[in-house]
């Protein structure tokens, strides 16, 4: 790199749909910002990154991750998952609040961005919305918002105290910094494990119904509602919340949603058999295999008419960004029956991939894809400076090659984990570079 | 006669061939069972574990007999004795067994799908003996052998499945190997232990009330109510369910006039069903009983006896 931290990237094609630029042009990077956007652009002396025939887009936005540090190092750290990040083309990771300690407090806060520094991507701290995620009583806002938390959530639990919810809704708005709400009524999930429907009745696992996340979709949207503040719905996976979600934001409410590229590409029925291929109208007659707990995980895989309305929900703009969720956990531990398997899949380093697949399918254009990975998470979390490339903006970059074929391997995963359902599949679309801060940050060797 | 399986984890993916194969083999072993000495050396030298995480005298000791008439060495272990510790994944426990060498294990767990993952785990044999609430396929086969001893399974029967539908693992293996042999299903339950979208499963009839499923059948089998449900909110009280749902006489005459009624055991008498009908000549409880021990040694034979 040059002595004023210099990079041009030229021939790609942008997609750029903050500054609504799409086409060939090239790009001025300076000091780790953009300095300049521009149809050709000559810069003698200065370090240049032929990216021709690539996309260049911001770099992917992962508003829900679990990093697992402190308390789980043996599933993840901060710095194998931020590596996994940026080789699945995300510079940014929002990274959830559920570790050993819980971030619920300002040291927690500041020990994550400390083990941050060594990591590639940016990593933003979720801090906790009750103490010890317990739903009983408030974190310190002000003091975690202070300390770098870009939002809060008690994700992997919903919050059962409507009234605590409704504090934590009002008193985040104070600091513009958003609840991301994980939205389960407990009762009826009870003791469930996969999506209560086909596989639970031909199988006797215990059912999730939708009912039990919609319901406490709709009191979340109700209480944001009547406050009038912003509020964020994690992982939607069923219709009902996609109409609920809808139904909202035509009523004027300030909701925001996300899916996970799970409940976008598989239904109920991989929990059993990776390989169906039923019509939707068949009955069901189904296989005898064993069971994947690589396809265990909260919210359930549910119904193929769910996955159709989540898909129609991110194609029509109800749900703003995929997220991946993404939640480490170590081989031995899925390696148990299905009923006692933690919860839970990795999705950091396949997500761009699948996502590229519905714009080869299209159900998104490039533009629409770039907004739902990067624009609106960094509207959601108000990182203005990132979600689009216009001069000023952090030279956070993702370079990809959308022709390249891979399979999906999890022994080369940067990521610790290997609990991905997508071990196998066959996809299109791939992270050639990645820039955070205008460096280069992937490929690792350079 | 082969069957090129390793494992038998259920009725779901057998073949009606199959299934008949295993029933024909199972005919033979009943006559064995009329003889004075009941052993056949068909699996000396092999070794049977019997791994029993939930407790079940009556399969465990059928599986044992059935072993034992085979001339296997039958060993047993429980999740009560040391051999299997607290905290001790299962695939752990399973590696443990492996050591022994062991020819067939023969599993029985709360969970569903712990045989399956034995299966994919360990090189021997695996029968599933009841996996949660998902398969329990040697009680499967030998209700249809039982049925076979009454009526002929090609003559278009119908089958009414009454009671817990939801957590009975007895009920689905029988729903797949009735309807993969062409025989229709009636499922009838409490609405609280119906499975949701169990109509979309193929071959099945959902019945809203008992006389609906009891019309016209000729098999009824009726399943254990598990007492403890009622802590679970499923249903108000015994008394309410054996009123509604329990098979008595007057119910019973909604069926065929030679129907017969079916029961895996261990029954609650008047409350799934009234003694009057449990000890009378319509019920085949107990020959359900003398064919399990058949239909397990020929399960143990075809999949561990042959060398095939
Ligand atoms: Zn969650």
């Amino acid at each position: 790199m040059s002595e004023k931290n210099s990079i041009l990237l030229k021939n790609g094609r942008l997609l750029d749909p903050g500054a609504g630029r799409e086409g060939r042009y090239d790009i001025l990077v300076e000091e780790g910002r953009i300095k300049k956007v521009a149809s050709e652009i000559s810069s003698p002396g200065v370090a240049t990154l032929d990216v021709a025939d690539c996309w260049v887009m911001p770099g992917a936005i992962d508003l829900h991750v679990h990093l697992r540090e402190p308390g789980f190092e043996y599933k993840e750290t901060i710095l194998s998952g931020a590596r996994a990040a940026v080789a699945g083309g995300f510079t940014s990771i929002a990274c959830m609040a559920n570790t050993s300690p819980v971030n619920d407090n300002s040291s927690v806060t500041r020990f994550i961005l400390e083990q941050a520094l060594a990591a590639p991507a940016r990593v933003l701290p979720v801090a906790a919305i009750s103490r010890e995620m317990r739903g009983e009583t408030l974190v310190e806002m002000g003091d975690l918002v202070e300390a770098g938390a870009v939002a809060f959530s008690d994700d992997g639990k919903t919050v059962p105290n409507s009234k605590l919810l409704r504090h934590a809704l009002e008193y985040a708005s104070l600091f513009g910094r958003p609840l991301l709400c994980h939205c389960q009524d407990n009762a009826l999930f009870a003791d469930g494990v996969v999506h209560e429907g086909l596989v639970s009745a031909a199988h006797g696992l215990r059912g999730i119904p939708c009912l039990a996340e919609e319901i406490d979709i709709a009191r979340t949207i109700m209480l944001a509602e009547y406050l009038g503040v912003p509020v964020h719905i994690c992982h939607l996976s069923t219709r009902g919340g996609v109409e609920l979600v809808r139904a909202a934001k035509l009523r004027g409410v300030r909701v925001s949603a996300e899916v996970t590229p799970h409940h976008l590409f598989l239904d109920e029925r991989a929990v059993a058999d990776l390989s169906y291929s039923e019509d939707l109208d068949q009955r069901y007659r189904p296989a005898q295999l064993v069971y994947n707990t690589n396809t265990k995980m909260s919210p359930p895989l549910r119904s193929a008419a769910d996955v159709e309305a989540v898909r129609q929900g991110l194609a029509d703009g109800t749900i703003d960004a995929v997220a991946t969720d993404h939640a480490p956990h170590e081989a031995t531990e899925k390696a148990v029956e299905y009923d006692l398997a933690p919860f839970g899949v990795i999705g950091l380093e396949t997500a761009l991939s699948l996502v590229l697949h519905l714009v080869d399918e299209g159900l998104l254009s490039p533009l629409q894809m770039v907004e739902r990975l990067s624009l609106n998470p960094a509207h959601i979390l108000n990182l203005d400076d990132r979600g689009t490339l216009e001069p000023g903006m952090a030279a956070d970059i993702t370079v990809i090659d959308p022709d390249a074929e891979w399979v999906v391997d999890p022994e080369k995963f940067y990521s610790r984990a290997r609990n991905t359902p997508f071990a196998g599949w066959r996809l299109k679309g791939r992270v050639v570079k990645t820039l955070v801060s205008g460096r280069v940050v992937f490929p690792f060797d350079g | 006669m082969v069957f090129k399986r390793k494992d038998l984890l259920g009725t779901r993916d057998l073949t009606a061939d199959e299934i008949r194969n295993l029933l024909a083999s199972a005919n033979s072993f009943l006559e064995i069972a009329e003889r004075p000495l009941k052993k056949v050396p068909a699996l000396r030298g092999k070794t049977v574990v019997n791994l029993f995480y939930e407790p079940s005298t009556r399969t465990r000791t059928s599986f044992e007999i059935a072993a034992k008439r085979l001339s296997a060495d039958a060993i047993n272990m429980s999740a009560s004795t040391s051999s299997v510790v607290k905290g001790e994944s299962l695939l752990d426990t399973v590696d443990n067994i492996q050591a022994m060498a062991p020819d067939i294990i023969v599993v029985r767990h709360r969970h569903v799908g712990a045989a399956h993952l034995i299966a994919g785990h360990i090189r021997a044999s695996v029968v599933n003996a009841g996996d949660g609430a998902n398969e329990h396929p040697t009680q499967a086969l030998l209700d249809l052998l039982t049925i076979s001893q009454h009526k002929s399974l090609e003559s278009g029967l119908k089958v009414a499945i009454i009671g817990d539908i939801a957590h009975s693992r007895v009920a689905r293996s029988n729903i797949w190997a009735l309807t993969t042999l062409g025989i229709t299903v009636r499922v009838c339950a409490p609405p609280t232990m119906l499975p949701r979208e169990m109509e979309k499963i193929a071959g099945v009839e959902v019945c809203r009330t008992p006389e609906e499923a009891l019309e016209g059948v000729d098999v009824v089998m009726m399943l254990r109510i598990q007492l403890e449900r009622q802590d679970k909110l499923l249903f108000p009280s015994i008394r309410d369910y054996a009123r509604i749902f329990g098979l008595n006489r007057q119910r019973l005459a909604l069926a065929k006039a030679d129907a017969i009624v079916m029961h895996p055991g261990p029954m609650n008498r008047g409350v799934e069903i009234t003694s009057e009908v449990a000890d009378s000549d319509r019920a085949v409880i107990l020959n359900q009983v003398s064919n399990g021990v058949a239909l397990r040694m020929a399960v143990l034979f075809l999949l561990g006896g042959q060398g095939s």
